[in-house]
């Protein structure tokens, strides 16, 4: 395999994503002996601190330190890359909603394959990589070939490599001038913080955590009464937000709290890896749902397959009775 | 405003269970229930509202066969004005950018300011309307959960991490993939659906859209469906309900989850 592997960078605050040294190591089960090359663009002093601090995972750090990508703007990034990038590389991206927004248009502009979400890599046949990805909300996996002979585009999600060890003693270079100029169609305006509500989840021990299943809004109050038995906090996943049932503070997940309760009850709630991102701390975690497929039920300790719409109201009573 | 919203009939995750067939070349769908992708039906929404607030009209297309009718015509119940689908045998087999390349013709046959596609799909790649994009050079904005009307533009908030919104301004024509969460759609009545039962809509094939099989020759190739090993897996508690209830309230009290 002749082919280049470039992994983009994401970075606050002059500090690399976690993302940066998975995807050195997503990039060694494509080539365990590729000379792997980090993209590192950004504006000021943060661009040098991150190409250091990523310098030990990779062979190479190119570094881009440009005014106009101070904030990453997915259309002058993807201009920026078709400038710099040798024909038929590999470009691993985060799948976060920067990998998302950027990579879809990067594929078609370099005209390569696209792999967006990628969990797992079984390796390289020829032309063919092999991938593993998840389908129906995590329901399904599936095992998918992807044609690199072109280059290729992949999205890999946080959390499925191991972190890379530093030990590849990679030396900056400073391919701003590469990057050219590029003038985009959208600008970016400003980030307007999340709002906060009355109730922490974040600092909460004990959430008890409603998705989907709950199936209506009235039927909330079967949760607040488990909460209030247990001395717990209300929290949700994304659909209850979005059906406005519950306020936007209340939502676990990558789009809302990231929460490290000691003990968490997912009530109806599938398990989406970006629900699951929002959970830190390895918690107790108990799942009750009447789908036996659901994947929350691969990553709680202990399951309950049942409608929890019977099966929430005995709980309670039984935790009451008890006091 | 004409607007143009790319939908895509899928089966329905939250009333299914997704099991894999026995030689795992594809799921089991002899009792799927299927409806619109749920992003898709944000977006029909919000292209509404925005026809409402400005004038114009919302065309739904999808690629897809025969079946795929119900979902367009159910979403001219909702509001959209005309519906086409994109039909043709070598569909089937296409890869994200060959979809996206069969949305590239039929948007070039028309004469589009805004296109909206869902978030994602059924298969989670969120690729088709950033690939659209970059093909039309359009600008694009991915994850969007708030659209503003300017002159010849738009303001437009999409969703990033942690509870967070990033504003852009965008310029028209421009593809939007809408988030979920964005408006509230509207219920759609059996009346509604009566209505527009006999509604023609058009159906284009690949040489309608003046494209080659080639052209949409999948470079992505799925080779199987597997039940996924994500983890060890929870101790599922088994017995009557008295028998995991008590279980339960043990394992949550020396967790300290009952306070």
């Amino acid at each position: 395999m002749a082919q280049q592997i470039f992994a983009y960078i994401v970075h606050k605050d002059g500090v690399p994503d976690d993302s940066a040294m998975e995807l050195a190591a997503a990039a060694k089960k494509i080539d365990a002996g590729a000379a792997l090359t980090a993209i590192v663009m950004g504006s000021g002093d943060n661009v040098d601190k991150v190409a250091n601090a990523v310098a030990s995972a990779y062979s190479e750090v190119w570094k881009v330190n440009k005014a106009e990508v101070a904030y990453p703007n997915a259309e002058i990034i993807r201009g920026m890359l078709v400038n710099m990038l040798p024909k038929g590389s590999i470009v691993l991206v985060p799948h976060v909603t920067f990998g998302m927004d950027l990579s879809p248009g990067l594929s078609v502009k370099l005209d390569t394959a696209y792999v967006a979400d990628v969990v797992g890599i079984d390796g390289v046949s020829g032309s063919s990589l092999k991938i593993v990805r998840q389908e129906y909300s995590g329901q399904v996996s599936t095992h998918v070939e992807c044609d690199i002979s072109a280059g290729a585009v992949i999205n890999v999600r946080g959390g499925c490599f191991k972190p890379e060890e530093a030990n590849a003693g990679g030396k900056v270079v400073d391919k701003t001038a590469d990057a050219g100029s590029v003038t985009a169609k959208r600008r970016f305006l400003e980030v307007v913080k999340g709002e906060v509500g009355e109730v922490d989840i974040t600092k909460a021990d004990v959430l008890v955590s409603v998705g989907r299943g709950i199936g209506e809004q009235d039927n909330l109050e079967i949760i607040r009464d488990l909460a209030k038995a247990m001395g717990a906090e209300v929290s949700c996943s994304r659909p209850i937000v979005d059906a406005k049932w519950l306020e936007k503070p209340r939502q676990v997940g990558t789009s809302g709290q990231t929460v490290k309760p000691k003990v968490y009850m997912a009530l109806g709630i599938s398990g989406s890896f970006q629900h699951l991102g929002g959970i830190k701390g390895s918690p107790f975690m108990v799942a009750i749902n009447k789908n036996s497929k659901a994947p929350i039920f691969q990553v709680a300790d202990v399951g309950v397959v049942a409608d929890m719409l019977e099966f929430i109201p005995e709980l309670t009573d039984k935790i009451n009775d008890m006091k | 405003m004409e607007i143009l919203v790319c939908v895509k009939r899928v089966p329905d995750t939250s009333e299914n269970e997704i099991e894999v067939n026995k030689d795992g070349t594809d799921i089991k769908r002899d009792d799927l229930v299927y409806s619109v992708n749920e992003w898709d039906n944000y977006a029909v929404e919000e292209a509404i509202q925005i026809v409402d607030r400005v004038g114009g009209s919302v065309t739904v297309v999808t690629v897809g066969d025969s079946d795929s009718e119900e979902i367009l015509r159910r979403e001219m119940a909702m509001g959209a004005n005309n519906g086409i689908l994109l039909s043709d045998d070598a569909f089937a087999t296409t890869d994200g950018k060959g979809i996206a390349t069969i949305l590239k013709a039929i948007v070039q046959k028309g004469k589009y300011d805004l296109i909206l596609t869902g978030a994602q799909a059924d298969d989670g790649a969120g690729q088709v309307g950033g690939m659209l994009a970059a093909m039309l050079d359009m600008p694009y904005a991915s994850l969007v959960n708030k659209i503003e009307d300017l002159d010849g533009k738009l303001k437009v908030g999409r969703e990033i991490e942690g509870g967070n919104q990033e504003m852009n301004e965008i310029d028209l024509p421009c593809v939007l993939s809408i988030q979920t969460g964005i408006n509230e759609p509207r219920y759609v009545g059996i009346r509604g659906i009566r209505k527009v039962a006999s509604v023609d809509i058009p159906v284009h094939g690949l040489s309608d859209l003046g494209i080659s099989a080639d052209a949409i020759k999948a470079k992505v190739k799925r080779l199987d469906y597997f039940v996924p090993e994500l983890g060890k897996g929870a101790e599922i508690l088994e017995g009557s309900n008295d028998e995991i209830i008590e279980k339960l309230i043990e394992l949550l009290k020396s967790k300290g989850g009952i306070k």
